[in-house]
């Protein structure tokens, strides 16, 4: 007998609740969307101004670093 | 001021996203950058506060989302742009067609009221957890979990009213 292979009945396991579907669906597009525009920016690293205020930082230290040691 | 190379880097490392953060609450680019700019300068200027291990990201976008309360929703009033948003977005993605549904989504994310938008964004798409997010802005962990949740619900009715066909006219009002 063959018919041993249909041993899950589709319908049995399928907790689908048709109800919520567009909601869903919504959800997950404003989900998406708003990561992927957040992301847009993120994707444009760190502009050069705030490499430089942060380089700045540095030079700063290294001259204080000079002053102390002579 | 001394401030050692790993926070450096770990204020590096959070600018991308304080970036996007910033563009989120204020709608414009420019704006956002010197917002950036004024949290970086702030922090420095308070870098004895943070405890070093501590979440740099979370105490940098604390320091920005309270700057910008304090002083660009005033602003923001005055100068009202809204189209700087869009035209900035094009000028810095040349290559990229401008999203449709990024337009809408904007759009509605403007009528959020401002709670609301910001625990969705830093919950939605900074990825802060809510407990992170709670921080950030000061109330309690319920708080933050509710607003996210209205803000999806708000939005979710804002976008399904204009759903689908009403997207691309307006964006055809060029020239």
């Amino acid at each position: 007998m063959t018919k041993q292979e249909n041993r899950k009945p589709a319908t049995a396991n399928a907790p689908v609740q048709p109800l919520a579907g567009l909601d869903r669906d919504i959800q997950l597009r404003i989900g998406d969307n708003l990561r992927a525009m957040y992301d847009d920016i993120v994707k444009q690293g760190v502009p050069d101004r705030f490499a430089n205020l942060l380089a700045q930082l540095d030079d700063r230290r290294a001259d204080e670093k000079e002053s102390d040691d002579t | 001021m001394s401030v050692d190379d790993r926070t450096r880097d770990e204020m590096l490392a959070a600018v991308p996203s304080l970036r996007a953060f910033a563009v989120s609450l204020c709608g414009n680019v420019d704006r956002a950058d010197d917002l950036v700019q004024e949290a970086l300068m702030r922090a420095l200027a308070n870098i004895d506060s943070f405890r070093p291990g501590s979440n740099m990201s979370a105490w940098l976008f604390t320091i920005l989302r309270n700057h910008f309360r304090s002083e660009y929703r005033k602003r923001r009033r005055e100068v009202e742009d809204p189209d700087g948003w869009h035209a900035q977005t094009l000028s810095s993605q040349p290559e990229q067609q401008p999203h449709m549904e990024f337009e809408e989504l904007r759009e509605a994310l403007k009528k959020l009221p401002e709670a609301q938008r910001e625990a969705l964004i830093l919950v939605g798409a900074s990825g802060f957890s809510c407990e992170e997010a709670a921080e950030i802005c000061g109330c309690a962990v319920g708080t933050i979990k509710s607003r996210v949740s209205r803000a999806r619900r708000h939005l979710a009715s804002l976008l399904s009213i204009t759903d689908a066909s009403d997207l691309a006219p307006d964006l055809r009002q060029v020239g």
